[in-house]
């Protein structure tokens, strides 16, 4: 579903991608793992066209995202991306958040939307934040309202960008529990992750990226158990020896 | 925080009610405290300034109850003018330094040209004292004979000030719209929503809520500025006041200008003080 074919990315001197192929199927979960500054944000920004690509190309399905004549707003409807640091609307409640997508690129009747809004809310247990503004919900309860956001789109794929970096430990089981529950409900999704347990869990692909390049690829119990690549066990041994 | 229906909270303790009355002691010395500490201080200020050698005469030019009331009723009625001319300045500044604002960050190509005209006029009409700027309007548009010019003297006055307060609105507004962080430009685009739509329901809201203090401030200054179309022979608060001084040699007409003017920026700065709290409670901040 997702075909990416030698693409590459630098900002001014530093390359950020120096030739990326990944194909995602659908239904699949993948799971960018690598150091900070590997590309994995940059990967995820690319295919949701926030940033311009050098080289190479980026189909979703039969649609180029790299030509830069496609009407982006339109091609955004199919993907979704969470962020980091949850960058919901400070100004509006939760409900208007979860609408706002919905009413205004996709026409859907307010009441419905709200109706949506409301299962989604209820399915990650915040039904009675519905009104309330993001600043008085706490860092997990945000992350799961970004989340929610997303999903709402009902987007073809779903792009996760390291969501549970800025939240304490306390807050990720909550967050991750969300993201485990989408995986299961058959959705595509690409996540960056520090997360090693969760990713050895639910992704059905582990990709290790090094200095803007797939160093590996392949099944989680493979990659984690006996990586192919010098670079990918150093990485592991650092990654989950501080557990 | 909250208690479950039908049980009430139990009594408090021994130790509870000795903090609860010593808080109400406290309140209650700071109360004391505050009210004789004002009264010493403006007493004295009062006391110095009232004992000067050159008082008597001072109160009677500048602070005379008689002449305060002869010269009210002009001054109250000259002072519409300068209500009608903010109200209708600030009703127009808004909508045109938005778009100005707007203009000049939007990257549309097609915007080009009007980008350069809105470059200009800010910086243009933000260089010109205000002053300059209502007489070359006042006395140079109708000199002009140009059709559809309104020759009234207020509207020239209103055109004046909208010129040059359009122009520092639409700095203030910019300056708010810039100060939205990219990530909610990306959060915007990223959930479908277009240019246009991330810029009018993402971050302008937000951006003006950030730049409202400074937008009064700015409406604040305009209420003061009204008082400048007296040079182009506009009779509003100062130019009744100074009639009445001219006539009788006594400047307490000029205070009780002076007085309209506070009054009526006071609930414009408590407005805005109420707006900012509101947006800090709502946001969870309070």
């Amino acid at each position: 579903m997702l075909r990416i074919r030698a693409l590459r990315k630098s900002f001014g001197d530093h390359v950020v991608l120096d030739g990326i192929d990944l194909d995602v199927a659908r239904g699949e979960v993948v799971c960018l793992i690598g150091a900070s500054g590997s590309g994995k944000s940059t990967l995820l920004r690319c295919i949701d066209m926030l940033e311009e690509t050098d080289d190479g190309d980026i189909h979703l399905g039969d649609l180029e995202l790299t030509d830069p004549a496609i009407d982006q707003n339109r091609a955004r409807a199919r993907i979704a991306m969470v962020f980091q640091a949850f960058n919901l609307f400070p100004h509006m409640t939760v409900m208007q958040n979860l609408t706002l997508g919905p009413r205004r690129v996709k026409q859907v009747p307010h009441r419905e939307a709200e109706a949506r809004a409301r299962e989604l809310l209820a399915r990650v247990g915040l039904e009675a934040k519905a009104y309330a503004y993001p600043d008085s919900l706490s860092g997990g309860q945000q992350q799961r309202v970004a989340l929610i956001r997303a999903v709402a789109m009902d987007p073809e794929l779903l792009l996760l960008d390291e969501v549970t970096s800025a939240l304490d430990p306390l807050l990720v089981t909550e967050v991750l529990d969300v993201i485990r529950e989408l995986a299961r409900e058959g959705r595509t999704i690409v996540m960056a992750t520090h997360e090693m347990d969760f990713a050895r869990e639910c992704a059905d692909r582990i990709v290790f990226l090094s200095g803007g390049r797939i160093i590996e690829s392949g099944p989680p119990e493979q990659v984690f158990t006996a990586p192919r690549d010098q670079r990918t066990a150093q990485f592991l041994a650092r990654h989950t020896a501080r557990r | 925080m909250t208690t479950l229906p039908g049980s009430s909270p139990p009594p408090p303790s021994a130790r509870q009610r000795e903090r609860n009355a010593y808080r109400r002691r406290r309140t209650v010395r700071r109360v004391v405290v505050g009210t004789v500490s004002s009264l010493v201080v403006l007493g004295l200020a009062a006391w110095v300034i009232t004992s000067a050698p050159g008082w008597p005469r001072v109160r009677e030019v500048y602070f005379s109850g008689h002449h305060a009331r002869e010269s009210f009723p002009a001054i109250w009625d000259a002072f519409w003018l300068n209500v009608r001319l903010f109200m209708t300045v600030e009703l127009i500044v808004l909508p045109l330094a938005l778009a100005v604002a707007v203009i000049r960050v939007v990257p549309a190509p097609a915007m080009a040209p009007f980008k350069f005209i809105a470059a200009v006029y800010t910086d243009v009409f933000r260089g010109i004292p205000t002053i300059l700027v209502v007489m070359l309007v006042g006395f140079g548009f109708p000199a002009l004979g140009l059709a559809g010019v309104p020759t009234s003297l207020f509207w020239l006055g209103a055109i004046a000030l909208t010129l040059s307060y359009g122009a520092y609105v639409a700095e203030v507004i910019r300056a708010g719209i810039l100060s939205i962080h990219p990530t909610q430009w990306a959060a915007g685009r990223a959930l479908g929503l277009t240019y246009g739509q991330t810029l009018v329901r993402v971050i302008l809201p937000q951006a003006i809520r950030n730049v409202t203090p400074p937008l009064m401030n700015d409406f604040v200054s305009l209420q003061k500025d009204t008082a400048l179309v007296s040079t182009i022979g506009l009779v509003e608060a100062l130019r009744a006041a100074q009639v009445y001084q001219a006539n009788t040699f006594n400047v307490t007409s000029m205070c009780v200008a002076a007085l309209f003017f506070i009054i009526v920026t006071i609930p414009l700065a408590r407005f805005t003080d109420w707006l900012t709290i509101r947006s800090m409670r709502r946001q969870g901040g309070l």
